[in-house]
């Protein structure tokens, strides 16, 4: 990087003469406008106007929208449907992202190094993340299907008799099975990164090692591990926040039932914004979800990736 | 490299013959069944969109469509599927295009100008972490007060949705061209701009072309996100704009009669970003963790 440090500051030579950085700056300016105003457009002012409408009430069928405080947010503190879908959310988040990890991590291990048929076996792991995630509703919609689904019907194969669990009829069940179709859909996320970053630990490390007599659990513990656990960090830190999102499967699964057992926190604001048009109140749940995600995300960052790279 | 060290990592310890041939019949085995767990979903919704009801509604299921139709892509291209998949293309390669070209913009500015220094470019990136769902309402308003000006940008309209997703791209974009930028060379540039060439003719003759396969994966990705993309979509349109994953959402009321047409849909969805995606497989772990990871 250090050949482009003249670029960075002033030239030290200047082939237009004076005003030369000062024209590079204002250039540098104009080639980010329109990137900065689309953001500040879409993304900040949206943002700001939903701070304001949470401290209103806004319904869509009328046409007052007074200033009541705080009283949204205190509305959201005691709302035990609110934290009903913040329970859904984290149960789905922490046991997806914890076996997706586990899983990933053994599959890349045994990814590893040169073997016949690596070159196919890859590109075939990366389809489920490639599909589109109502597809991906979709299909394990069917194949949970307590009539007509295969998964009953393997389960009725291996336990000898019939099964008919109703998987998507009950909170449990459905939260589970959210949580498997999550598990097959981004494992092989995880898989991929992990063997990325495997692959670039520093081979002489596991020489040395081997001529010390580590062992195979030894190099992974003391080499493997920690040479990844940046990649890890990021990783997980990317499917968290991915998983936080989940609104396509309780779409296509449940639709946040039965009852409201089975909503997710996106599911939840939905439906308070667009079925019962209570847009302030809305606006007053998204931001405590943007707070919680900001200071979790903010002291994660700071915990497991102090040196972000450049 | 990476041979010598695998030697290590799998060999280290037992190194006889026999035990060597186990462990690579063991690595087969498990591969091969988590290969089935993930194909598995793929292959039954394929085989789903050319089963007759008859043999979708059936219990015990049918493994092996005995009587394969196309019957179900016809259907839903007759019913609404033409519609969304019109609409699927125009959205996703307009906000794709916009922002390649708005993103490609400001990365190399802040890659060469070091424009707004490093606090830009990670507020930039921390436009990308959230979640989409506190958006929904704002985007609302401003969308019911634009469609009022004007129609083309309103609820249900293709303008809508092609302004969220290059805003919502964006951050994405910018980061990832300004990793593939900062690997041209500056001095490459440097020379260039002192032979008399000016600044634009280095950026579209020179650093261009040179990251052009960074800039086909990221659009790539770009394309796969708009392309894929539920909320917004079912959120901001009606009838007229909706796209592929709304028109497949549309079929999960009905009580499993449908699920022919749907799949038939799901795999229309599905068949352009699967070849898409492997023909970028190489930037695949970079381009999915925004430059983080190297794959």
């Amino acid at each position: 990087m250090t050949t482009s440090i003249p670029l960075e500051g002033q030239p030290v030579v200047s082939p237009r003469g004076l005003g030369w950085s000062a024209r590079r700056r204002r250039d540098g300016w104009l080639m980010v406008a329109p990137a900065v105003l689309l953001i500040l457009a879409l993304g900040v002012y949206p943002l700001i106007s939903s701070l304001v409408l949470s401290f209103r009430r806004w319904d869509l069928q009328s046409h007052e929208t007074p200033f009541i405080g705080i009283a949204n947010y205190a509305e959201a503190v005691a709302d035990a449907r609110h934290w009903g879908s913040w329970a859904n959310t984290l149960a789905i988040v922490v046991s997806a992202v914890s076996l997706e990890l586990l899983l990933g991590f053994g599959l890349a291990l045994l990814l590893l190094g040169d073997f016949r048929g690596k070159r196919l076996l890859l590109p075939l792991l990366m389809l489920p993340v490639m599909m589109v995630p109502v597809v991906v509703g979709l299909t394990w919609r069917m194949l949970w299907d307590n009539q007509y689904g295969p998964i009953n019907h393997l389960l009725g194969l291996v336990a000898g008799r019939d099964v008919n669990i109703v998987w998507l009829a009950h909170r449990d069940t459905a939260l589970a099975a959210m949580v498997v179709t999550d598990v097959w859909q981004w494992t092989p996320f995880m898989l991929l990164v992990l063997l990325a970053g495997l692959t670039g630990v520093n081979p002489e490390l596991y020489e040395a090692a081997s001529l010390d007599g580590a062992g195979w659990w030894a190099s992974l513990r003391d080499i493997s591990l920690p040479g990844i656990a940046p990649v890890v960090a990021v990783a997980v830190l990317f499917r968290a926040l991915d998983a936080f999102k989940l609104f396509d499967l309780v779409f296509m699964f449940t639709q946040g039932g039965p009852g409201t057992s089975t909503e997710s926190i996106s599911w939840y604001i939905y439906q308070l914004g667009f079925r019962f048009f209570r847009l302030g109140y809305a606006s007053a749940v998204s931001y405590v979800a943007v707070v919680i995600l900001t200071v979790v995300a903010t002291v994660y960052v700071a915990r497991f990736l102090r040196e972000i790279p450049e | 490299m990476t041979g010598t060290r695998l030697e290590v990592l799998s060999t280290a310890g037992k190194r006889s013959g026999r035990g060597k041939a186990v462990r690579s019949l063991l690595r087969y085995a498990i591969l091969l069944l988590a290969l089935a767990f993930f194909l598995f979903p793929i292959i039954w919704v394929v085989s789903t969109s050319i089963k007759l009801p008859g043999e979708y509604l059936k219990n015990p299921p049918v493994w092996i469509p005995q009587t394969p139709t196309l019957i179900h892509f016809t259907n839903v291209m007759e019913a609404k599927g033409a519609l969304a998949l019109r609409n699927s293309v125009i959205v996703a390669t307009s906000a794709t295009a916009l922002t390649m070209v708005v993103g490609s913009l400001a990365a190399y500015s802040l890659v060469r100008f070091g424009t707004g220094g490093r606090h830009l470019s990670f507020w930039l990136l921390s436009q990308r972490l959230m979640p989409p769902v506190v958006l929904v309402v704002p985007f609302f308003l401003v969308l019911r007060t634009l469609g009022e000006i004007n129609p083309a940008l309103g609820i249900d309209s293709h303008g809508a949705l092609i302004a969220l997703y290059t805003v919502f791209n964006l951050p994405y974009v910018i980061w990832m061209m300004r990793s593939y930028f900062q690997s041209v060379p500056a001095d490459i540039e440097e020379s260039a701009l002192v032979d008399g060439s000016s600044r634009f003719a280095v950026f579209w003759r020179l650093t261009l072309p040179l990251s052009l396969p960074g800039l086909i994966a990221t659009a790539t990705f770009a394309f796969i996100f708009a392309w894929t993309e539920f909320l917004f979509a079912v959120i901001f349109t009606r009838t007229k704009a909706f796209t592929l994953p709304v028109a497949i959402a549309g079929y999960t009321g009905s009580q499993g009669s449908n699920w022919g047409q749907a799949s038939a849909l799901a795999v229309v969805a599905t068949a352009p970003i699967f070849l898409l995606g492997l023909l970028v497989q190489r930037h695949f772990v970079r381009g999915l963790t925004l430059g983080a990871v190297r794959g």
